[in-house]
């Protein structure tokens, strides 16, 4: 990142001014061609009928809160990584523990399960992103063979394996250029921090959680957000969102132990899950749609159908 | 009140919203025109003024937020666990029950964002008093923090058991009724801000984020500042799409999938994770005899679709083939190794595609312009992950204009369509309590190992025949 001096003339405050300026700009430009809104859009898209989402599954098995999980590619098996330093993969169909691997740290933050199906990567307080092979040898020592993949200078939160190109930072949600490492756009509508961020399945737009209860929709192309999704009666913060395979229904975990699901078009809620005991920290959907994975404070995972 | 030192930091911004929209809601059921109906209730003996039931709340909530029961539940059972709400019967278990139940209001002296984070010496000091009310008689968790205070503010322990009498001795000239208020107060603040071992502790808040006020404020700010200016410098050349066009598409997009979503529509011939029938995964698997029509319609959403599927793929690099331009989709699938490969094999596999594609009289040369060519041939200099991205962009998108679509017309899309599969939707089960055996499958760890495995043979074999040739020309 290339860092400038102060130029001649320029002051921290006209800096300020100007970034100010350009804000205000960018706001008109924005509006320019914002000639209507999604709800308004979605008016002649058909309600949508009543679900009937019911805990399928309930994973047990981790020692402390859960706060990370991944689906795997054959849209069965999942990776989870606990506070309690370990991290599972499962066959969440059958309930089976299929491999553990114990971490020197707690707080593992974060997992992800190799597209192959043969590795998981995950992170959290050591700083480091390790990668594991998944041996089917019972007798092997997962730990043994592990390989460390990055360094950070700070705890490690969030890793994929296909590159992450979105970043919520603070209330704003930025989009990158891998490539060129550049900030292409951002959004700064939320008025408390974002917790996550996920893609609309056709990838033109993005959703938002955030700490002041509300989940937003951002449309790239248009560069603006484009729906809110909040009531007056949620009142926790929302911590981790997912759309559902048409991207028609959003899934949003909340620190209240709720799923919330909004209509994302119409900007309505359609339905609200309980079950869980503690904080969601978690919410994916499954590769081909046919049930979502919460991750929760309350040791437990569960499948939703 | 003590004051508290401890710093506070990012989820402490958190929390206090979240009490402050609490507190809101606390502070509309007590309206005086809007709010809750109260009154007297009456425990043991005593009666407690200005007490509400849980059905009342429910009752109130739904009202108030137009939500269902079990949400008004819910929502009246968190006010309760943060403590705004406390109940009248078993004290100590903050808990909402929708029936008669009493409970009361907190006193905001007693919210726990009002001294919050809660100090060790106002704990110090409820405990000696309820030590010296109960004469020694505490649960046992509270004698051991109990003496472990004693140990870590020894210096001020005069203090604490004076404020301790100084306060009994105040509350014993209060009337029957508000003393026990104030105990039933005072605990249920305790619970919350020093939950029993085992208990659910509401107040736990996880990890610590960064903060972001650090010390270096004045030159982090500055190169934010900087940083943000070059963005919107950038996003203010952006071309935008006007919102009718842009917002229409999500609307085309949700509804052309719609069938294809599960959660939504339902799947044939039923959701795995619903019936306990992995039916639907074994039609659904990566290559199947006869695939179907759901997967095959999907390949007409978009080139994409049809690129991510490798089904999909085969059958477009067949037809490909009868056109004699199958070396387009070869090209396109080498670059996209490359991008997604180990970085160790990127040198080898430019220069492959180098040789294969892209040299003069090349044995399957890609119709490239001129200008992506010259591009491209420049990078090779210095190759990395993304160096083919713009001839692949090219290709691919040549591939979209002309071949695809001509693919959808083909007899070939066309029988695959027809002879795709509407698997019969299983009906649910006449005994729904039988529960079918649920088989585990294969795991994709093990798929590889059996590869390496057979690879293993094949080299084994290999060696023996030249150790034979070897041994008979010895």
């Amino acid at each position: 990142m290339a860092c400038k001096g102060l130029q001649e003339g320029e002051t921290v405050a006209s800096l300020k001014k100007e970034s100010e300026s350009l804000k205000k700009k960018l706001d008109e430009e924005r509006g320019k061609l914002s000639d209507i809104e999604l709800n308004q859009v979605a008016e002649k898209v058909e309600v949508l009928g009543p679900l009937c989402i019911k805990t399928r599954r309930v994973l047990k098995g981790h020692g402390n809160k859960v706060l990370c999980m991944d689906w795997c590619k054959d849209k069965r098996r999942l990776v989870s990584s606990s506070q309690d330093g370990k991290v599972i993969v499962w066959d969440a169909f059958t309930l089976n523990k299929e491999h553990a691997v114990s971490l020197p740290c707690t707080w593992v933050l974060t997992c992800a399960y190799a597209p192959s199906g043969c590795a998981v990567a995950c992170g959290g307080l050591d700083n480091k992103c390790s990668v594991f092979p998944l041996s089917l040898d019972k007798n092997e020592n997962l730990s043994a063979k592990k390989k460390s993949v990055a360094m950070h200078t700070n705890y490690v939160s969030g890793c994929t394996f296909t590159s992450s190109d979105m970043q919520g930072c603070d209330k704003k949600a930025n989009v990158w250029d891998m490539r060129s490492g550049q900030n292409v756009q951002s959004f700064e509508t939320h008025e408390s921090d974002i917790n996550c961020v996920k893609y609309y399945p056709s990838g033109d737009a993005f959703a938002s959680a955030s700490d002041d209860a509300t989940c937003r929709f951002y449309d790239l192309r248009a560069d603006r957000e484009v729906a809110i999704y909040q009531k007056d009666s949620i009142i926790f913060g929302a911590s981790t969102v997912d759309f559902s395979l048409s991207g028609r229904l959003l899934f949003a975990g909340y620190n209240d132990y709720t799923i919330n699901l909004w209509d994302t078009l119409k900007g309505t809620r359609v339905s609200v899950l309980f079950g869980h005991e503690n904080r969601v920290s978690r919410v994916r959907v499954s590769p081909d749609g046919t049930a979502l994975c919460s991750a929760s404070w309350d040791n437990t995972l569960r499948i939703w159908s | 009140m003590t004051i508290n030192t401890l710093a506070k930091g990012g989820w402490d911004r958190e929390q206090m919203a979240c009490f402050r929209k609490m507190e809101k809601v606390i502070v509309a059921m007590q309206d005086p025109d809007m709010g809750m109906k109260m009154r007297n209730q009456r425990l043991l003996i005593t009666v407690i003024p200005h007490a509400m039931t849980g059905r009342d709340m429910i009752a109130w909530l739904i009202k108030k937020y137009s939500i269902c029961e079990e949400e008004a539940v819910h929502l009246s059972g968190m006010l309760v666990r943060y403590g705004y709400i406390y109940p009248l019967k078993e004290p100590r278990s903050l808990v909402l029950r929708p029936d008669e139940s009493p409970y009361r209001f907190q006193t905001p002296y007693f919210w726990t964002s009002t001294r919050w984070p809660a100090s060790e010496l106002d704990y110090a000091i409820y405990l000696a008093k309820k030590n010296i009310r109960k004469q020694g008689e505490l649960m046992e968790y509270e004698k051991e923090r109990y003496s472990l205070l004693h140990k870590r503010i020894n210096h001020t322990w005069d203090f604490v058991v004076m404020q301790a009498r100084e306060q009994l001795r105040a509350s014993k000239q209060r009337r029957k009724a508000d003393r026990i208020v104030l105990e039933c107060q005072e605990q249920a603040y305790w619970l919350i801000n020093r939950p029993p071992p085992g208990a659910h502790n509401v107040l736990d808040m996880g990890l610590e984020r960064p903060n972001n006020f650090s010390a270096r404020v004045t030159l982090v700010s500055d190169i934010i500042t900087f940083i943000y200016i070059e963005t919107c410098r950038r996003a203010l050349g952006r071309n935008r799409v006007k919102s009718s066009i842009c917002l229409e598409g999500f609307v085309k997009y949700s509804e052309q999938y719609q069938n294809h979503d599960p959660i939504m529509q339902g799947c044939l011939p039923s959701n795995p994770w619903i019936s306990d029938d992995t039916a639907h995964w074994t039609m659904s698997s990566e290559i199947v005899p006869t695939p179907t029509r759901l997967r095959v319609e999907r390949w007409s959403f978009s080139f994409m679709e049809l690129l991510k599927d490798i089904m999909g793929m085969r059958e477009f690099m067949l037809y490909l083939e009868k056109e004699f331009s199958a070396e387009n989709l070869c090209f396109w699938q080498a670059c996209e190794d490359i991008r997604h490969g180990e970085s160790s094999r990127i040198l080898e596999k430019v220069e492959d595609i180098y040789k294969n594609f892209l040299a003069p009289g090349a044995a399957r040369w890609v119709n490239i312009d001129s200008k992506t060519m010259d591009k491209t041939l420049q990078g090779l200099r210095h190759p990395h992950r993304f160096v083919m991205d713009d001839a692949q962009m090219h290709i691919y998108f040549l591939m979209k204009k002309d071949s695809y679509p001509r693919y959808l017309k083909s007899d070939l899309y066309k029988n695959m369509l027809a002879k795709a599969i509407v698997p019969q939707e299983t009906k649910k089960s006449v005994f729904p309590f039988m529960r079918r055996q649920r088989h585990s499958s294969p795991s994709p760890a093990q798929a590889v190992i059996q590869v390496t495995e057979e690879d293993g043979h094949a080299k084994g074999a290999g060696r023996a025949g030249t150790n034979s040739a070897a041994g008979s020309h010895v």
